[in-house]
């Protein structure tokens, strides 16, 4: 009788094209996304040693960091961006790999992309210089983030040289509550295991609450694994997987298609599989999560307060503690419900997919965003971005006062010319909650669509279950 | 890249867990398209005010550890992106060594990748050289082969390294020139798998 294995030892032995004497494995790659950040220097890596690129179909490229979220008609104002993005659409040019420009429909965030092209797939390897690459584990497909040195070698190689993860499982019991969604969901798991829990490990995701996500659900909770120091997120495959993939546009066809779900049938978790470590939660426990501090970790339920220091046995924790709530201008013990924002921004890998901009849009629709706050909308590409606009999404968000911006990863880290100002206070739905991350001296509290599309209208950190819907 | 053997230098202490990517090196400093030059803005918002003068009280500002070659931190450290633009500014400033009881598994690697060695150490030995550092311009010495970190006593510590990536620093090994190598594995690992899964190769 063969071995009973996990999604991930099925992915991962099916990669395998050599192991070396220490156990270091050569690794194929079937996909490899690449963005204007992580890439320059490993397309310089290539030329300087004359390599090419292995299989330029397995690679899909996109701007996203650096692109403008306002009126793109004259191209990028700041030149450092410009050049970075230039430098990828000459990059691909030269090595014949497809490209969406600024000014494709189908541009947007990389791991939106990825997804919403069919590009991503069960039971593949997917890597991408960017961490939160894991997202793709929600398809049943083993995605982790690499540096750029990695990046070299996949395009050179279509390999990388690694040892395998442990299996992690956490399973999520029950049924979420009314007004409780995914990201309250791995907010409250990142807050169970903390930011290093799943530090070696590939997390496996399972459990009434994770089969009864949707797609876009899954994909924020994988795509916060990085989050909880994990290698990568997976979720097995099953029906909601493969109705989400048919007919995109580098999804299989006809023949090609039946052959693919049958094998994608064969990945979930072997009954008995063992993993190394195991993790329950209970759904019906999980209140609407925010962050209270500058790590990802640092979440309560709204109905919570901000935690004390003088609780906290460890001394590097309480440091921690006492640095993050000096750098947030908070006061131990206060509610978070007292909390006042003054920025709110929906987007980002995290949360930029058209059923979070419908979760906060039910929250905004026929409510004004609350004087002196300042709110904008960042959907993940422009196929989301059109889709809402043909839901008229836009128009909500518009009437309550919420600006409407061009697909990108924007105020998530910054790097175009969204950001905050310092000491600003943001209800931001991304993934990073650390010191200056949305803008220098920026503070973040991290939540669900939803919730902050609440703070929005409210002014304040607030529980969307006492809102309901506009 | 700079083969790794034997560092003797100046250890500096960063007594903070998770310390991440992004402290190390913030988003403004991503737009390069080149590796080197990042080393002036390590730490940037921690090193430097809002008026761009370096902070007095920041480790890596005092004399004693301007040249510091070796950081001792906390747990987790590296937490956060995937951006090797970490490593570089860290080697870009002189650092060639970081001892931690932990650190995130991308920052990890990519430590690897670019001549520096990280080595992880149970939390007491770590807080003996912490201890140490904080005393101020002592000097460590770390020999990769024979794996053992040398402290101003005359005590030595010994640490784990993966033999494979411990055979690339000490030589200073191009990867990819070594897996190139194995194209002909590859090549018949991607027959059998296009085979396997041939909508993958449509």
């Amino acid at each position: 009788m063969t071995r009973a294995r996990t999604l991930f030892d099925k992915i991962w032995e099916a990669h395998v094209v050599e192991v070396q004497g220490d156990g270091t494995c050569v690794l194929y790659i079937d996909r490899h996304l690449v963005h204007e950040v992580t890439s320059p220097q490993a397309f310089e890596g290539l030329r300087l040693a004359g390599r090419g690129v292995r299989r330029p179909e397995a690679t899909l490229a996109v701007a996203d960091h650096n692109v403008p979220t306002t009126d793109r008609s004259r191209g990028i104002a700041d030149t450092e961006s410009r050049i970075q993005v230039d430098t990828l659409a000459a990059n691909c040019a030269e090595f014949g790999i497809r490209y969406f420009s600024m000014d494709d429909l189908r541009q947007g965030i990389v791991h939106i992309i990825g997804p919403e092209q069919g590009f991503t797939q069960p039971g593949t390897t997917i890597v991408c210089g960017d961490s939160h690459t894991s997202t793709h584990g929600a398809f049943g497909a083993l995605a982790f983030g690499v540096g750029t040195s990695e990046v070299e070698h996949v395009l050179a190689t279509q390999t990388l040289l690694q040892k395998p993860a442990k299996n992690m499982l956490v399973a999520i019991d029950g049924a979420l509550p009314f007004g409780v969604g995914a990201k309250d969901l791995v907010l409250a798991i990142i807050g169970a295991i903390g930011t290093a829990g799943g530090t070696g490990h590939v997390i496996e995701y399972a459990g009434e609450a994770i089969r009864a996500l949707s797609m876009e659900g899954r994909m924020t909770v994988c795509n916060m694994s990085i989050e909880a120091g994990a290698r990568a997120g997976l979720i097995a495959p099953d029906e909601t997987t493969f109705a989400y993939i048919k007919g995109r546009p580098m999804a299989p066809t006809g023949a090609a298609w039946d052959a693919a779900v049958a094998d994608w049938r064969t990945l979930p978790s072997d009954p008995g599989a063992v993993y190394d470590s195991e993790v329950r939660l209970d759904a019906a426990a999980i209140a609407p999560q925010v962050t209270w501090g500058t790590s990802p970790q640092d979440v309560v339920a709204i109905t919570g307060a901000v935690p004390v220091p003088a609780d906290v046995a460890d001394e590097g924790r309480r440091r921690a503690m006492l640095r993050s709530l000096d750098y947030m201008g908070l006061r131990a013990g206060t509610p978070m419900r007292e909390v006042a924002v003054d920025r709110v921004f929906i987007g980002s890998c995290t949360n930029g997919r058209i059923e979070d901009l419908r979760e906060a849009a039910a929250v905004a629709r026929g409510r004004k965003v609350a004087a002196n706050v300042g709110a904008m909308v960042v959907p993940g590409s422009g196929l989301v971005k059109q889709m809402a606009e043909a839901e008229g999404l836009d128009r909500i968000f518009r009437e309550a006062g919420f600006e409407w911006r061009e697909p990108g990863c924007s105020m998530c880290l910054a790097m175009n010319a969204d950001r905050l100002e310092p000491g600003e206070r943001c209800a931001s739905t991304s993934n990073r909650n650390f010191e200056g991350r949305q803008g220098r001296g920026g503070r973040t509290h991290l939540m669900s669509p939803a919730m902050a599309a609440a703070a929005a209208v409210t002014g304040r950190l607030t529980d969307v279950r006492e809102l309901g819907a506009g | 890249m700079d083969p790794f053997t034997k560092l003797t230098g100046v250890v500096a202490p960063l007594p903070m867990i998770n310390v991440d990517t992004d402290m190390i090196i913030p988003k403004q400093f991503l737009k390069t398209i080149q590796r080197s030059g990042l080393g002036s803005s390590l730490f940037f918002e921690m090193r430097y005010g809002d008026d761009g003068a370096e902070k007095a009280d920041f480790v890596l500002n005092r004399p004693a550890y301007r040249g510091a070659q070796i950081l001792v931190a906390g747990e987790n450290f590296g937490c956060g992106s995937s951006r090797e633009h970490a490593p570089w500014a860290l080697l870009d400033f002189g650092i060639r060594c970081i001892i931690a009881p932990s650190f995130a598994d991308i920052f990890f690697n990519n430590c690897f990748k670019n001549g520096i060695l990280p080595v992880v150490l149970p939390r007491a030995e770590v807080d003996a050289l912490m201890a140490i550092a904080e005393r101020g311009g002592e000097t460590l010495s770390v020999d990769l082969e024979r794996q053992e970190i040398a402290c101003p006593d005359g005590t030595t510590i010994p640490f784990d390294v993966d033999p494979f990536r411990k055979a690339c620093l000490l030589g200073g090994l191009d990867e990819i020139g070594l897996t190139l190598q194995k194209a002909t594995a590859i090549d018949a690992f991607e027959q059998e798998h296009r085979t396997r899964h041939p909508w993958l190769f449509a």
